[in-house]
């Protein structure tokens, strides 16, 4: 094919990923929800830069306000549309992106899981059959059983240290993306799991007698390339308070804007229920599904 | 000084007094970790590479280059002078700078030096340089294929494989960057 006829069989595959998404999402009792793209407060995290939008901030995720949707009694959410990062620009990066965001009352990360396998399974049996996706050299079968590795073993195994005994931020970043992330198979999708609980953000931490405690967090690996992130959210206020609070003052010590403190969703989450939430780039799913290896080859137009 | 987000591919940086070339270049953002400026860099003293991650709050050196156009004249002991065309200021390059380059310079060429804090790093010679033939084999009349190949001598002692059709006295065309026959441009007989 040539370079247009691609680019267009690229847009509407993309179109059809959308549709099966929503489909699978009506299938299983979702509610598609809108929350609002300007926002005042956009959730504090260490390395989440937002884009100003006159007076207020473009969203960073539709995370906040879809818990206050919880808080009020909805109980399976999902959201897909657009969110911003300021800065974040590469061949799997566009600081204008498309989120697909779900939320499961009573649910946890485990649970997150078998939702986010069910739906991608169903949308690359419906975009490629039994073929296996063919992406960046890499032949990924999805419908085998995906690995699971804990971070304390796969850091311990491919850079030699374990940073749930002793936590280094840098060092982890760096060690990630340099060693950890090359080291992981490619030819089935790779969930890495228990998080060091300094990398949490806003999941749940648990602890167990005996071992170290560890964030309910999971992220996606397919193909090595990054695809969600997925919580046990946690539901304590206070903590979420401190941890925004901490997080404002490193902002603040490395010349980073600090955002204002969500009030309305601090008071709101004392009511949520316990739940399980997720986060996809969906741009990088359109990626597996067509084979384009830059994120710019799946989006109509970049600015 | 550079941020780390003004690194892109072919950008020039400074590291420990060293410049270096970035050859290939990635962003990467692990999920909630820090934005991280993945880099492939060239030495651009000795041509070696590397890899390098930068972070997000790091600080590159900046290294002060400048190109130089600048036509060769003669040679001076171990020293290739070139002069500017304009000034006429003269320019020293020690033959070891020049390594492999020395071979493929002839008197006016047009080469493109590069300073590093004011001292010569590297010359660019224009991509072909027409050099006669003075020794090789006899050719074979109608051997045309240019995969079968032979050594031969420049006028300078410069050893180079040819295709067996070339004869002493022909000019042929030199590729400056890799040293390898590319043509010939006119054959030594008269006709």
């Amino acid at each position: 094919m040539n370079p247009a006829a691609t680019r267009l069989a690229r847009l509407r595959a993309r179109a059809g990923i959308l549709q099966s998404i929503r489909g699978w999402f009506d299938d299983h009792g979702f509610t598609e929800v809108e929350t609002p793209v300007r926002i005042a407060a956009p959730a504090l995290e260490d390395h989440i830069d937002a884009e100003p939008a006159g007076d207020l901030y473009l969203r960073t995720s539709p995370e906040l306000h879809m818990k206050r949707l919880l808080a009020e009694g909805m109980e399976r959410i999902y959201s897909l549309g657009p969110c911003f990062r300021r800065g974040e620009y590469g061949a799997r990066h566009h600081a204008e992106y498309t989120m697909l965001e779900w939320y499961r009352a009573g649910s946890n990360a485990d649970g997150m899981l078998d939702d986010a396998q069910q739906l991608i399974r169903r949308v690359a049996t419906e975009h490629r059959g039994e073929e296996p996706l063919m992406w960046n050299g890499c032949s990924i079968d999805v419908h085998a059983a995906w690995e699971h590795v804990t971070v304390a073993d796969v850091f311990r195994r491919a850079a030699g240290w374990d940073p749930l005994a002793s936590y280094d931020p840098d060092r982890f970043d760096l060690d990630l993306v340099n060693l950890v992330e090359p080291s992981l198979r490619t030819d089935i999708p790779v969930v890495l799991k228990d998080y060091p609980p300094e990398a949490a953000a806003l999941a749940s931490i648990r602890r167990e007698p005996g071992r170290p405690p560890v964030a309910e967090r999971w992220e996606l690996y397919i193909g090595g390339m990054e695809l969600a992130n997925a919580y046990t959210e946690l539901t304590d206020a206070a903590e979420q308070r401190r941890r925004f609070a901490a997080c404002a003052a490193g902002r603040a010590a490395r010349g980073k804007p600090v955002y204002p403190v969500d009030e309305a969703f601090l008071d709101a989450l004392g009511a949520m229920p316990p739940c399980g939430g997720i986060a996809l780039g969906v741009d990088r799913l359109v990626m597996l599904m067509t084979g384009a290896v830059d994120i710019g080859d799946v989006v109509a137009f970049r600015e | 000084m550079y941020s780390a987000s003004d690194l892109r591919k072919g950008l020039k940086i400074e590291l420990e007094g060293v410049p270096y070339d970035i050859t290939e270049f990635q962003f990467v953002k692990p999920g909630k970790g820090q934005a991280m400026y993945k880099c492939r860099i060239r030495n651009l003293l000795t041509g070696g590479t590397q890899d390098r991650t930068f972070r997000e709050v790091e600080k590159i050196g900046k290294p002060d280059l400048f190109d130089q156009e600048l036509i060769f004249s003669y040679l001076h002991g171990d020293d290739f002078v070139f002069s500017d065309p304009e000034t006429y200021e003269e320019v020293h390059i020690h033959k070891d700078v020049m390594g492999d380059r020395k071979w493929f310079i002839v008197e006016d060429m047009r080469v493109s030096i590069l300073f590093h804090n004011g001292k010569a790093i590297d010359i660019q010679l224009p991509t072909f340089v027409e050099k006669k033939i003075v020794e090789t084999e006899p050719g074979f009349r109608g051997d045309t294929a240019t995969n079968v190949t032979k050594p031969a001598k420049l006028d300078n002692g410069y050893e180079i494989n040819v295709p067996l059709f070339i004869n002493v006295g022909d000019v042929v065309r030199v590729d400056t960057r890799t040293g390898d026959y590319s043509d010939r441009v006119s054959t030594g007989k008269k006709s």
